[in-house]
């Protein structure tokens, strides 16, 4: 009875490796199950409309079809491995872990398979040293660089001067929450703020303390590194003690449309950070609409085009592609290997050209090297307007506290580098 | 014609009392193990062992350990993860505070750490009983993942409090960390598995286990004819935790390297372990295995067929999974309350008469 | 009045109006478990499911959309109506009721006489089918749930508040009102087990069921009107906690929330589960304000189990559970 099964299991594996044509496979580690699937679903489809958009339009990149090999994880760690293992075999080139869990889990496979990890926006901070981690990528931001814009732009709202000011974190109580804390703490010796520590448990449905809490101690500020539900009550929560809402910052999976639209109008002025722009104005969204979406084509229902965590994936996918597309150049070869795609996204350069010609201007530079892995650090403030039901950017992309952060990355990347028995490569 | 007692003479009351009794039996038994040692180690490879064998291994442990808990001593737990918990967070101290000590004995170590706990633990379980008792060991779930998360201690003042298995080795060979090859890894819990499954099964048919079983059945009358309720359930819980904490142990250094508590040792894994020892058989160590092997299989299984070889979506597929996992827990529970290992004495029964049934 | 008072007073109403949300979940538990001795650990995936199919058809999505969409190659998604929220209510109770009838038939009836561990693992398995089922059934977005129930900062209270002590009190307006659905609904069903005809057969199967079925009551029937009870109570639940967060998935983790409140409660006790849920809620909230600091916060999830469980060593048949008798 279970041999039977286990041949079965083998038959079926076998059936799904099936045989490798001329193809660029980018395997897409997606949630669209479990308590994140609110938050998994937009991004996974626009990873995946992205693609389609480059094979329906173009063709390809550089002529070669891209297959995105989906792989449900349900926010999992043992189905993200899973998911890891029964697509590596396939040519994958490179991995989006989509989840803090998973990404450690790669982070150390990525020195034995050799398969490169892009945690873009999450994952292990200290990976944006590529002295250290070699196969790992996190540009175009991290989480601490993400924590110094919140302060700066807090700091520019009060005219440049936080001293005796109070600050509060809301967190949810995790690997992922917990990774500003340093960094905030930091910032608080140098800027003389005070900080006020607010955990919240998984999965974070109830928040009365944490907010009665914060209606007594009236913070000047409320900085949120929340995900899944804890976001959705933090915010109605906020509005029910009539928090100034634009006081209220969150990361950037703390500010999609999921988060805002159950408050309704207690949510407007809610603001987030983010490393991308909010909306669909570009040139981009109309050749996604006309290529993907009417031609049917849309991974999803397409009811999630152009919202926040859909224009992450379609990011997301950008740099992917265009590391492609630079690994090709690079080794003059149509067909590239993950080492071939690890040196694209080491040389990747997305400059303000290359963003109009994919046609998406108003995002930052993006520009890799072997030693910073983290690339630019930039992020802006988005705020939400609940009457048009939309995010837009009120400041400028602003560069992070390079001093206190990088200081912050060498420490933790070099307590990896002990620990794991890695030499620092030397970078030109 | 199978599993047939005729001709098989006992000519001693050892052999008479051997775990095996019928030749057949023995003989298959023989085969699995040999099969397990020999031959798997040669054709293993990554996606096997991470996604099929390890979890299989490694859950089988907890569940032999659950199953000692509420199979054999009737005390219903919901603390598993908890106590996975504790082992691996044993583990990860152990292996970190002495890097001299070989992995085998810190697993081991690990293992008598969440005994200790354990016991903490099943205190209560002398005053309360049933699903008062199954909702009380939550606490000690939800404690223990809140402490580990907590007390920057326990992972050694991390920035992210994920805990990571540096590289140990056995005789030369990694066994933790990514390099560690697959046979390696496979053969280290395997070893593990043999020997807590033989103990598991002579302990519950000595007189410790005739003991949980007498509290089991009814704790009142054990006590009145001599059982001591505290030394009984206490021994239970510990040796239980010892078990789990020992598949925790395995479970982050062994199979994942990493691990973060909130995710890892959540309730889920309390719930599915305990899945796994209903679905095989309360009060049986195949029931064990089976169950493990079930609810590992299956839905790695269903993926397969319906993503791979179907190409279906994977949101559709991954809610069909649940729906059909679900859908067959309750199939099960309906056709054979008492598991997988009840539906292999049956077929056993059947064996042994056919072809000729009358 | 001292501040720190002050605050707390304010901080243990609130944990007394959660409490009673708390309350709304364990109900369905305690309604199940008398009359069958059934641990419903689905209790909590109903109350999603219930908020689920409630949203659905009040903003008029086609059920399955993405099953069929996928099998047929059509994009459908939309009925294009809005329901007025009482029918949406009332086919959402239909719905609740056609579910207990199948549970009945298909799980429960074949289960009979079984160990309370055997059923409890079936409704386990039931939840798992009814997480994938729901999904499968309305998909996974995020839902908002406005069926016109009040929310905020309630300013009578909050001036009232301040003019007495100087310091406005928060109460939440949502909380009121759940409080007031809560308590009009335990009235409801102390009614109606007390007086009507149903609810004395509902009490003579939860004292004895066989002499129940001796007297010619139908058990089956009964679990059939338990259940669908239990689904009412799960819908309430999960349109006051789907009101506050948005129906989603994580909606069906409240269950956990409810079980500490069983086990002081006692699980065949309402009273129980009402005065348990208060105790929880406010206790929570208060250890969390005073103690929570000191030990790094966060302590939400397990203080209540802790409670329980100190709780239970000293009487562990729960604070209104029916005295353990134990014989030979």
């Amino acid at each position: 009875m279970k041999l039977n099964r286990i041949a079965a299991v083998a038959f079926a594996a076998l059936m799904a490796a099936g045989p490798a044509l001329a193809e660029l496979v980018v395997p897409s580690l997606s949630y669209r199950t479990g308590p994140y699937a609110p938050n998994g679903i937009p991004y996974a489809d626009g990873f995946a409309d992205y693609f389609t958009l480059l094979n329906e339009r173009d063709g390809g990149i550089g002529g070669v079809k891209v297959r995105v090999l989906e792989c449900e994880t349900g926010y999992n760690t043992e189905k993200g491995v899973e998911c890891y293992e029964s697509t590596k075999g396939e040519g994958a080139l490179v991995y989006h872990p989509l989840s803090t869990g998973i990404t450690y889990q790669l982070i150390p496979k990525t020195l034995v398979d050799h398969i490169p990890v892009h945690s873009m926006g999450y994952g292990r901070t200290s990976a944006a040293d590529g002295r250290i981690f070699k196969w790992v990528f996190n540009f175009p931001g991290t989480y601490w660089d993400a924590a110094s814009i919140i302060v700066k732009h807090i700091k520019d709202q009060e005219g440049g001067d936080l001293n005796g000011k109070k600050l509060a974190l809301l967190y949810h109580n995790s690997a992922y929450g917990k990774e500003p804390i340093r960094t905030l703490q930091e910032l608080a010796k140098k800027h003389g703020y005070e900080l006020t520590l607010l955990p919240v448990d998984h999965p974070g449905q109830e928040q009365k303390s944490q907010w009665l809490q914060i209606r007594r101690e009236r913070p000047d500020y409320v900085i949120m590194w929340g995900w899944g539900v804890m976001n959705q009550v933090a915010i109605q929560e906020a509005a029910n003690i009539r928090f100034p809402m634009d006081h209220f910052i969150g990361v950037w999976w703390s500010g999609s449309e999921n988060d805002v639209l159950p408050a309704g109008d207690g949510a407007d002025g809610y603001k987030a950070i983010a490393f991308h722009p909010p909306g669909t104005d570009a040139p981009l969204f109309a050749d996604i609409k006309k290529y993907v979406l009417d031609a049917g084509k849309a991974a999803g229902d397409g009811s999630h085009f152009g919202e926040v965590l859909y224009n992450r994936g379609m990011y997301a996918a950008i740099t992917v592609a265009e590391a492609i597309r630079t690994a090709q150049q690079m080794n003059n070869v149509k067909e590239i290997t993950p080492t071939m795609m690890r040196d694209g996204l080491e040389n990747l350069v997305i400059d303000a050209k290359r963003w109009e010609e994919i046609g998406w201007p108003g995002n930052p530079e993006i520009h890799v090297t072997c030693a910073n892995h983290g690339g630019p650090g930039l992020g802006a403030i988005q705020q939400w307007d609940a009457k048009t039901k939309t995010w837009s950017l009120i400041t400028p992309f602003m560069e992070a506290d390079r001093e206190v952060v990088d200081a912050l990355i060498a420490e933790d990347a070099a307590a990896f580098a002990k620990e794991n028995n890695i030499t620092p490569r030397e970078c030109k | 014609m199978f599993y047939r007692e005729v001709g098989d003479f006992k000519t001693s009351y050892a052999e008479d009392q051997q775990t095996f009794p019928i030749a057949f039996d023995r003989w298959r038994y023989y085969v699995v193990i040999a099969v397990a040692f020999l031959v798997i180690p040669f054709i293993i490879n990554d996606y096997w062992e991470k996604s099929v064998l390890l979890p299989f291994l490694v859950f089988s442990i907890a569940a032999i350990g659950l199953n000692i808990l509420t199979g054999y001593c009737g005390q219903v737990s919901l603390g598993t993860g908890g106590f996975m918990a504790v082992g691996a967070y044993a583990c990860y101290k152990l292996m970190t505070g002495f890097p001299e000590l070989n992995i085998f004995f810190v697993v081991i170590l690990s293992g008598f750490v969440t005994a200790a706990v354990g016991m903490v633990f099943g205190l209560p379980s002398l005053r309360i009983k049933g699903f008062y008792l199954a909702v009380a060991t939550l606490a000690a779930q939800f404690f223990l993942v809140w402490l580990f998360n907590k007390v920057p201690w326990f992972y050694n003042y991390s920035a992210s409090g994920q805990i990571n298995a540096p590289e140990r080795t056995v005789f030369g060979i990694a066994v933790t960390g990514a390099a560690s090859p697959s046979w390696a890894t496979y053969l280290f819990c395997l070893v593990f598995v043999f020997a807590l499954a033989w103990a598991a099964r002579n302990m519950t048919r000595g007189p410790l286990g005739r003991k949980w079983m007498a509290i089991r059945d009814m704790d009142i009358a054990a006590e009145i004819i001599g059982v001591s309720p505290l030394s009984t359930k206490l021994t239970a819980f510990a040796v239980s935790s010892f078990f789990i904490g020992i598949a925790g142990a395995l479970y982050f250094s062994v199979w994942f390297g990493a691990v973060e508590v909130t995710e890892a040792f959540g309730i889920n894994q309390s719930f599915r372990v305990l899945f796994m020892v209903i679905l095989g058989g309360l009060g049986s160590i195949f029931g064990s295995f089976a169950g493990a092997a079930f609810l590992v299989l299956l839905p790695v299984f269903l993926k397969n067929v319906m993503v791979g070889a179907l190409g279906w979506s994977t949101a559709i597929a991954a809610n069909l999974e649940l729906v059909i996992v679900g859908g067959l827990i309750v199939f099960f529970l309906i056709a054979e309350p008492h598991g997988l290992a009840a539906l292999w004495r049956t077929a056993k029964e059947k064996l042994r008469l056919w072809p000729f049934p009358y | 009045m001292s501040d720190q008072l002050l605050f707390s007073i304010e901080a243990a109403i609130n944990g007394l109006m959660t409490g009673i949300l708390y309350a709304l979940v364990a109900l369905g538990f305690v309604l199940i478990f008398k009359a069958s001795e059934i641990f419903n650990y689905a209790q909590g995936v109903m109350a999603l499911f219930a908020a689920l199919t409630l949203v659905g058809l009040q903003k008029g999505q086609v059920p399955f959309a993405e099953l069929i969409n996928a099998i047929f190659g059509t994009n459908i998604h939309e009925f294009g109506w809005e329901m007025p929220t009482a029918l949406a209510l009332l086919l959402t109770i239909g719905v609740m009721v056609l579910f207990a009838i199948l549970v009945e038939r298909i799980v429960l009836r074949h289960l009979v006489n079984q160990a309370p561990i055997i059923l409890f693992m079936a409704t386990i398995g039931l939840a798992f089918f009814m997480e994938g089922f729901g999904d499968l059934m309305w998909g996974s977005d995020i839902k908002a749930l406005d069926i016109g129930l009040p929310k905020g900062l309630s300013e009578t209270v909050d001036q009232t508040t301040f003019e007495w002590f100087g310091y406005g009190f928060f109460i939440d307006r949502l909380d009121v009102a759940a409080a007031i659905v809560a308590a009009v609904l335990v009235t409801a069903l102390v009614l109606f087990s007390q007086y009507t005809r149903i609810g004395r057969a509902l009490r003579a199967v939860a004292d004895d069921h066989q002499a129940a079925l001796s007297v010619g009551i139908s058990l089956r029937l009964i679990w059939v009107i338990v259940w669908a009870v239990a689904g009412f109570v799960a819908l309430v639940a999960g349109a006051m906690w789907g009101a506050k967060s948005g129906v989603q998935f994580s909606l069906s983790l409240i269950a956990l929330k409810a079980l500490p409140v069983l086990m002081l409660g006692g699980f065949t006790s309402i009273p129980g589960a009402i005065v348990g849920g208060l105790i929880i809620g406010a206790g929570e909230k208060l250890f969390e304000l005073w103690v929570g600091p000191l030990i790094g916060g966060a302590t939400e999830n397990w203080f209540a189990y802790m409670l329980a469980l100190v709780f239970l060593v000293f009487r562990p048949q729960g604070l209104f559970g029916e005295k353990i008798i134990e014989r030979v």
